[in-house]
């Protein structure tokens, strides 16, 4: 059956391939761009209409533009605040799990001790842990442990949730620096810490890259952990506070699509200055 | 780099680097770590061992494994949250939440979003990645683009999207327009379509991420494959049904691996956009919007982490099933292929 189907088509296929390959499939990406945008888009015009204009033609486009929602927002103190808050969650959070990330991962990666095997595996399953199902009790904890509404009572849950991919990502990593380097360093004089700080770190680069990426803007989407941890708005990350804003101006919409489209800028502007690392690790972590 | 970190992902699932010396024969691939502190470790080593570790499982411990060891614990408990919990009611708990139809209903719901985002995110992304993989230009802008719904704050999502799906929304307005007016529906509050409401907002969120883990995957297989094929006479489409969908097969398991959990553990855009009718009106509650609405809302501490409990046992049990059955031969190719 293939190979008649094969004989049959033998001769027009590939020209007729070039013939309507490209048009179409500009058409189909253009598409595609287009609905995947479209609501981005939305929201942000929508901010700068008022809400006459919204509510007698939701499709409609800002005529005249007004500004007034998005000076509002960006005078008032709320909206930088949270923008604070959310930079030091997001921030710390990296920081920390690369940090622990790559050390832990250097020791399981180079060194030779009982129990390495066990701790490899015992991150490995960490995996298997989603944050879901462990937020009740971690709520009671973080409570008993008196850090209810403070910043650290979020950075340190979610540095522990981001330990195991950190970890899955980054020993390949270290274990593929050739020994030979190792070695040479150490005739030099470099002992390991030496050879963890003058050569690791810089070759593990681009490792660690992508994982503190992907952690940041992790944390700065985060939702559930703030939503349990958090309860007073001077606390509040930027997903709490667009919530919060959302509910507490619900009659305002443009004032919230400005809100929301000013929220949405830090995530959009950290992720097109690093989308090359992004896409780019992605590829590398699941190329088939 | 990018072979590492594609082996690191294939192996995930499986506690590697131990197990591969411990399991079946003697190492056949030494393993490059040990060769240089073979010699013993002395107490400086151990020191450093200890130094730099030790943060690391703290943190881990304290964090992950401890709440969760919690949950199994209180979940045989009533309690409210403060206060040691001495209440035992043994597995009344489990009992309760099997008994209630509220949770069933949440439970089905998942299975739905599991289905379907195989369903449709899983066809759709790889026809899409087909297309892009094409010689195009701006193909890089295209990917950027179509991620860009992947990397805005799930709150954000949500809040656009039920401010444009409502009643006197933007959707519905646009199909007034373009002379659709009979498709205009109450997105959100129909509990016939809410489900699927949801399901288009998962796709336009999530399918960025698979059309680029596919396109990362059909950038691996060699040309010459294709090429040979198509000298051979073989048509576009001929190529791709037997080249290469087989050849991306391993990275389709592994997105398709990723979608289940996610779908299974889904709470934030739920919560968020239909937070105030949680129950079980517009036919959209999963598991974890169940549990936090009768676990903290509802101030029952104990009932909540039996929730997770059973949340957790369901993903569980789904992955090791998947992984048995579907990703076996990914993985085990991966383990007896050796680390070099």
């Amino acid at each position: 059956m293939a190979a008649t189907a094969v004989f049959g088509r033998r001769a027009r296929r590939p020209r007729q391939r070039l013939a309507w390959g490209s048009p179409s499939v500009y058409f189909v990406a253009l598409l595609l761009i287009g609905m995947m945008l479209a609501p981005v888009v939305y929201i942000i015009l929508g901010g700068f209409r008022t809400n006459a204009q919204i509510t007698t033609d939701p499709a409609g486009w800002p005529s005249p533009w007004k500004v007034n929602n998005y000076l509002d927002v960006l005078t008032g103190t709320t909206f930088w605040r949270q923008v604070f808050n959310s930079t030091l969650v997001a921030v710390f959070t990296t920081v920390g799990v690369v940090t622990l990330g790559l050390m832990t991962s250097y020791i399981i990666a180079r060194y030779r001790f009982r129990g390495r095997g066990a701790m490899y595996s015992l991150f490995a399953a960490g995996l298997m842990f989603p944050l879901t199902v462990a937020i009740t009790p971690l709520y009671v904890l973080i409570k008993n442990l008196g850090l209810m509404n403070t910043l650290p009572g979020v950075i340190l849950p979610q540095i522990g949730f981001a330990i195991p991919m950190t970890i899955i990502i980054l020993v390949p990593f270290v274990r593929a620096i050739p020994d030979e380097i190792q070695e040479a360093a150490s005739i030099d004089g470099c002992g390991r810490l030496g050879f963890f700080w003058r050569m690791v770190l810089p070759l593990a680069m681009p490792g660690v890259i992508t994982v503190g990426i992907l952690t940041f803007i992790q944390s700065w989407n985060g939702y559930l952990l703030p939503l349990f941890i958090l309860n007073r708005e001077e606390t509040f990350t930027l997903p709490l506070g667009v919530q919060a804003f959302a509910s507490q101006y619900s009659v305002d919409t443009a004032k919230v699509l400005a809100f929301t489209s000013l929220s949405m800028i830090p995530a959009l502007l950290f992720f097109s200055l690093f989308q090359r690392r992004i896409v780019g690790g992605l590829t590398g972590a699941v190329k088939g | 780099m990018s072979d590492t970190q594609h082996e690191s992902v294939r192996l995930a699932p499986d506690p590697s680097p131990g197990l591969t010396t411990v399991g079946g024969d003697t190492p056949v691939v030494s393993p490059p770590a040990g060769r240089r502190t073979r010699r013993g470790i002395g107490w400086p080593a151990r020191l450093e061992i200890a130094l730099m570790t030790g943060p690391t499982l703290v943190v881990f411990l304290s964090f992950v494994i401890l709440p969760v060891a919690m949950a199994a614990y209180y979940g045989f408990f009533s309690w409210q949250g403060y206060g040691p919990a001495e209440d035992f009611v043994g597995f009344r708990n489990y009992l309760l939440i099997f008994e209630d139809s509220t949770f069933l209903a949440a439970l089905r719901h998942n299975g739905i979003i599991v289905v379907l985002s195989l369903l449709l995110q899983g066809p759709a992304a790889v026809l899409l990645a087909l297309l892009l993989n094409r010689q195009i230009r701006g193909q890089t802008l295209i990917r950027v683009l179509i991620f860009v719904p992947y990397v805005i704050s799930e709150v954000v999502v949500g809040t656009g999207w039920s401010l444009m799906l409502h009643g006197d929304g933007v959707v519905n307005a646009v199909l007034g327009k373009i002379g659709l007016g009979w498709l205009q529906s109450e997105w959100l509050s129909d509990p016939k379509i809410a489900i699927w409401t949801l399901m288009g907002i998962l796709t336009w969120k999530y399918i960025g991420f698979a059309v680029i883990l596919f396109l990362a995957g059909l950038q691996g297989i060699p040309e010459e494959l294709t090429e040979a094929a198509a000298i051979d006479g073989a048509s576009y489409w001929q190529i791709q049904r037997r080249i290469t969908l087989p050849l991306l097969g391993p990275t389709i398991r592994i997105w398709a691996f990723l979608s289940m959990i996610g779908a299974l553990q889904l709470f934030d855009l739920v919560y968020i956009i239909w937070g105030q009718y949680i129950a079980d009106t517009a036919g959209t509650s999963t598991m974890a919007t169940y549990m936090v609405a009768n676990g903290r809302t509802a101030g029952e501490y104990g009932y909540g982490n039996a929730v997770a409990v059973v949340l957790f046992v369901v993903s569980l049990v789904a992955a090791l099933f998947y992984q048995r059955f579907v990703l076996r031969r990914d993985t085990e190719g991966a383990i007896t292929g050796g680390r070099n």
